[in-house]
């Protein structure tokens, strides 16, 4: 697997929440090159096993949600303009004038169009344009767009992948996308190093509409330690400094009360033992990721997180750098094959 | 419907039962639909559940018997009541409206002098039972009672109009399609859930006691076919809906498809639904345990959270039919 | 020494994500008093008084936590900035004193004088990301020494009894309910009495569904400090409690609809014993309950809580009066329990 590769084929893949196949048949082609077994559960989550070697293995989760936010048809008018909706946080500033696929019958192309600027009084464009008030351009009369359209069909925007300087990408959906690298990395870094403890790899669903794939896949997994890997506020010039990471400089670690202290304190170790680089990312409340579930499935359990810094957050632009990938996934490895049953005792309690 | 069905619905639809006091509403459902059933029980949080054995997947059909209402917060010195809202409850609609205790008492719902009806707050309205004092109201009412509205069903050339549509009448459909169900190898879980209107919260214990395979509610959607409505495609009396989305739930790929499978195949006219806000049960039982696949049958409903919900007579005997249908096919997932 | 004990839980740090500090004075205060005691994996404490066989198992569930603050960095000048956790006033936060990190380094809360200040200027309330913490380093490099990012930060405020059998503390919610078990734990019941001294109830009732999960109660009661506002110029219902009339017993708040047959059984005892209580007005706000009433198939819950003005300040006030009867009232609740009572086939 090549890293860069593997991103650029996921990011340019459709897979918004609720309909999240076309990406997880592409993540479990490349994950089931490391793991021994790979499965899809009841609501979707691809959940890949990777054996440990002690004979009562501890169970350790990391969650990356394959899901990305999106559209969705909500009606087609007399004129054959598709009406939609929203499917996760959607800012509707960045819709206007973006080329959308609609993922019907067939993919029908269309434009979200605006109204010229020529017509619009000077209050009107002061205003941004709600989304019940946009529309799809197909090009198709109603009857033709019904024969390939219906309520319900997913939409994404249409966009291919960017390089950036500096080993830079830019794209849709590297909210999580670039979590779902990570755990392939992680699982490529596995391969050649001892790890006691059984690993569940998991790309969960529906993670932009209430973490709702780690509700269910938490539950039946039941795991002891589980790591949610999701991505963190980048820094740009607007955005103050101590509430971001910046890009390049290694991955977050998720420090607060959705994170067991040990968990994070280990993370930190692993890194200073590999010389690997991180940030520390403050989460004071609710961490909004898979963790804030994973943490109070069933009774319990010790979680952790880890955040690859990221610009432009929930646009068809967001932008990481692959190196930091790339250090999370070996962070997550050595971290994992740091754990032996022994030295267990104060994760699964405090 | 038959005068069996009517005396049915309009006792469902008048009796008492805000969220969390839906004994009334229980009673009626259990005797309604004892002699149907293998089993039938009331679990901790007051669901009732009603079981028809079978040997193939587990269905939990859930409808709920709660409706939205007012709870007492407060009695004054010359005795009006203040209230605070159950559910999803508007200060404008609730304006000048009566509503029913448990134990029968009648109340009407005013408001303090506002220079400005946009201030028009819960908080700023009152409840006036015809007591003078504080003593002679906590006589018949105590901190704490709900009421909810009180009006009469109405029935119309092709509409039925009342309040506690939301979701009286998923109770009656459930209730229905149990009646007609000839047989099925499917195990039927019919549960009737509590609290709804308050979070989704009896079906999510029932589902997790339950642990079924599959997961069906039922409950009334908004429409887009008044004037100047939020835009939205279904439209009263074009059958029911098959939901996509709303904020609680992405409805399952495979449930949804076998929904509409089963609508065409039975030529059952049916609607696609995206609902822009509100919930329903399936949101808490898919993500019950491991997940359990969802999808929700809708019956189109004007007016939603007022006393005077509509629905078409036509898309309830059609989302009858669907369900019964739906029910009677083995089901494999 | 209920009240003893009521001082040092609220002048001990517990900042939702960190209530190391007050579980374990927990810990030392009930260990001679349960059967079993164990810290679950988000830290909450849970401990089992075992009763006799055919009995209920009773859950009682007090939130350790209190709301505070967590630094974000330290600017060049040795200022701490902070950020909120839990639900803060904005408004109280100047002027006061906070301790930072395990080393309880003192720090105050600064502001621009008033004689400084423009007249619009006075009228505008200070969001926290404009204020800072002033722990006296004059560098980045000095503060970084006695504070770190990360840190946790309260408020500091001693315990004080004063006026007529009133108290005042931060943290109140809900020390005051942590006390109060504590204190129940030292009783005998014929039932099981699972103890849960719960964490981040301030983040959304985090720590007590996954305390309920493990234990499997038949029944539970939540024990809080809850909103008072019998204050100059409100009128009731918007009182919520009154402080001096007893505990108060919740109907409906946001996350949960208390159990009508436990609720019932509160009330007839408390008349039946001459105990004064409130029922709760008003139905915002949400507690523990909340999870715990919806784990697994269903778990009949109630919640009691002790009348607390100035709620989330550091300086909440309660009454000694509703505290004790409060303890009383659970006592008497827990030894009216019958054989075979509240146990629910599943």
């Amino acid at each position: 697997m090549n890293l860069e590769n593997f991103l650029i084929q996921l990011i340019e893949i459709p897979g918004i929440s609720g309909f999240e196949q076309p990406v997880s048949a592409v993540i479990e082609d490349t994950w089931n090159n490391y793991v021994d077994q790979i499965k899809k559960d009841k609501l979707g989550n691809l959940i890949a096993y990777k054996k440990g070697n002690a004979r009562n293995p501890i169970r350790i989760m990391l969650a990356a949600h394959m899901d990305e936010i999106g559209l969705i048809v909500k009606d087609i008018d007399e004129k054959g303009f598709v009406r939609f909706t929203n499917i996760g946080g959607i800012d509707e500033r960045t819709l206007l004038a973006q080329e959308v696929i609609i993922h019907g019958k067939e993919d029908v192309f269309g434009i979200i169009g605006a109204k010229p600027p020529h017509l619009q009084s000077s209050e009107e464009r002061k205003k941004t344009i709600k989304m019940q008030d946009l529309m799809i351009d197909t090009g198709y009369s109603k009857a033709e767009a019904q024969k390939r359209i219906a309520i319900g069909d997913p939409i994404t925007i249409r966009r291919k992948s960017i390089q950036l300087q500096n080993n830079r990408i830019a794209g849709k959906s590297l909210d999580d996308r670039a979590g779902v690298a990570v755990i392939a990395e992680c699982f490529k870094e596995l391969e050649k190093i001892h790890h006691q403890c059984d690993v569940y790899g998991v790309a969960t669903v529906q993670e932009e509409v209430g973490t709702r794939g780690a509700i269910t896949s938490t539950f039946h997994i039941a795991p002891d330690i589980g790591i949610a890997i999701d991505v963190g506020f980048g820094a740009t010039p607007e955005l103050p400094k101590d509430e971001t990471l910046e890009l390049g400089k290694g991955p977050g670690l998720g420090f607060g009360p959705n994170i067991h202290p040990k968990i994070y304190e280990r993370l930190v170790q692993t890194a200073d033992d590999y010389n690997i680089p991180y940030q520390m990312d403050l989460v004071p409340e609710k961490s909004g990721t898979d963790a804030q579930v994973m943490q109070i499935s069933r009774s319990g359990l010790a979680t952790g997180l880890i955040s690859i810094p990221l610009r432009y957050m929930h646009t068809s632009v967001e932008t990481v750098q692959i190196k930091d990938i790339q250090n999370a996934g070996k962070l997550l490895a050595y971290f994992i094959s740091s754990l032996d049953n022994e030295n267990l005792e104060g994760f699964l309690c405090r | 419907m038959n005068h069996e069905q009517h005396t049915l619905l309009k006792k469902l639809l008048e009796s008492y039962g805000p969220s969390g006091n839906e004994e009334k509403i229980r009673d009626i459902i259990r005797e309604e639909i004892r002699d149907y059933v293998t089993e039938i029980r009331t679990d901790t949080m007051g669901n009732l559940i009603a079981i028809k054995k079978g040997s193939g997947k587990k269905v939990m059909i859930a409808s709920h018997m709660d409706e939205i209402g007012v709870i007492i917060t407060g009695i004054d010195e010359k005795g009006f009541l203040r209230f605070s809202n159950v559910g999803g409850v508007s200060p404008y609609v609730s304006l000048g409206q009566r509503v029913l205790f448990q134990d029968g008492t009648l109340g009407v719902i005013g408001m303090e002098d506002l220079e400005n009806m946009k201030d028009l707050k819960l908080n700023k309205m009152y409840i006036d039972i015809g007591a003078e004092t504080k003593e002679e109201a906590a006589k018949k009412v105590q901190i704490g009672d709900m009421a909810c509205f009180y009006q009469p069903m109405a029935v119309l050339e092709k509409n039925i109009v009342s309040k506690g549509l939301d979701d009286r009448i998923g109770c009656f459909v459930a209730i229905e399609a149990l009646k007609r169900i000839q047989s099925s190898t499917n195990e039927l879980y019919f549960v009737f859930t509590v609290q709804e209107e308050l979070g989704l919260r009896g079906a999510r214990t029932a589902a997790y006691g339950l642990n079924p395979d599959l997961g069906i509610a039922i409950d009334v959607t908004s429409t887009g076919d008044t004037p100047k409505a939020k835009p939205m495609a279904v439209e009263l009396g074009k059958g029911p809906a098959v939901k996509v989305m709303d904020k609680s739930v992405l409805c399952h790929p495979i449930v949804k498809k076998m929904m509409i499978d089963t609508a065409n195949q039975n030529q059952i006219p049916y609607q696609l639904e995206v609902l822009e806000f509100g919930g329903t049960d399936s949101g808490a039982i898919h993500l019950t345990r491991s997940g359990v696949p969802s999808g929700v049958l809708s019956i189109p409903c004007r007016y939603i959270h007022t006393p005077s919900e509509m629905v078409s007579k036509n898309d309830v005997e059609n989302a009858i039919l669907l369900l019964t249908k739906i029910l009677e096919k083995p089901i494999s997932i | 020494m209920p009240l003893k004990l009521l001082k040092n839980l609220t002048e001990a740090c517990g900042v939702s994500g960190n209530e190391d500090e007050v579980r374990n004075l927990l810990h030392d205060a009930i260990a001679p008093y349960v059967d079993e005691i164990q810290v679950d994996p988000m830290g909450n404490l849970i401990a089992v008084k075992k009763g006799k066989e055919g009995y209920p198992r009773i859950l009682l569930a007090a939130h350790m936590d209190e709301v505070g603050f967590m630094v974000k960095s330290i600017d060049d000048n040795g200022f701490v900035k902070f950020v909120p956790i839990g639900g803060i006033d904005e408004r109280i936060l100047i002027s006061k004193v906070v301790q930072i990190g395990k080393n309880k380094v003192p720090g105050v809360i600064g502001a621009k004088a008033i004689h400084l200040q423009e007249p619009d200027e006075r009228k505008k309330t200070l969001k926290p990301n404009q204020l800072y913490i002033d722990i006296g380093a004059k560098s980045k490099e000095e503060g970084e020494k006695l504070v770190k990012r990360g840190d946790y930060i309260s408020f500091s405020s001693e315990y004080v009894e004063y006026g007529d059998q009133l108290v005042k503390a931060k943290a109140l919610d809900d020390r005051v309910g942590c006390a109060i078990l504590a204190e129940i734990l030292k009783g005998h019941y014929a039932s099981t009495i699972i103890a849960a001294f719960t964490v981040q109830e301030e983040i959304g009732l985090r720590g007590a569904g996954v305390a309920a999960y493990r234990t499997d109660p038949d029944i539970a009661i939540v024990i809080e400090g809850t909103t008072c506002y019998d204050v100059a110029d409100i009128k009731e219902p918007d009182y919520i409690t009154q402080l001096g009339h007893g505990p108060a017993l919740s109907i409906l708040d946001a996350a949960s609809y208390s159990d009508k047959h436990i609720r019932n059984r509160l009330s007839r005892i408390a008349e039946k014993n001459n105990i004064k209580f409130q029922f709760k007005q008003g139905t915002a706000g949400g507690n523990d309950a909340g999870r715990i009433h919806l784990t697994k198939s269903g778990i009949p819950t109630a919640t009691v809580s002790v009348p607390c003005r100035y709620i989330h300040s550091p300086v909440s006030v309660m009454h000694k009066q509703d505290f004790q009867n409060c303890i009383r009232w659970i006592e008497l609740f827990l030894e009216s329990i019958q054989k075979e009572e509240w146990i629910y086939e599943s």
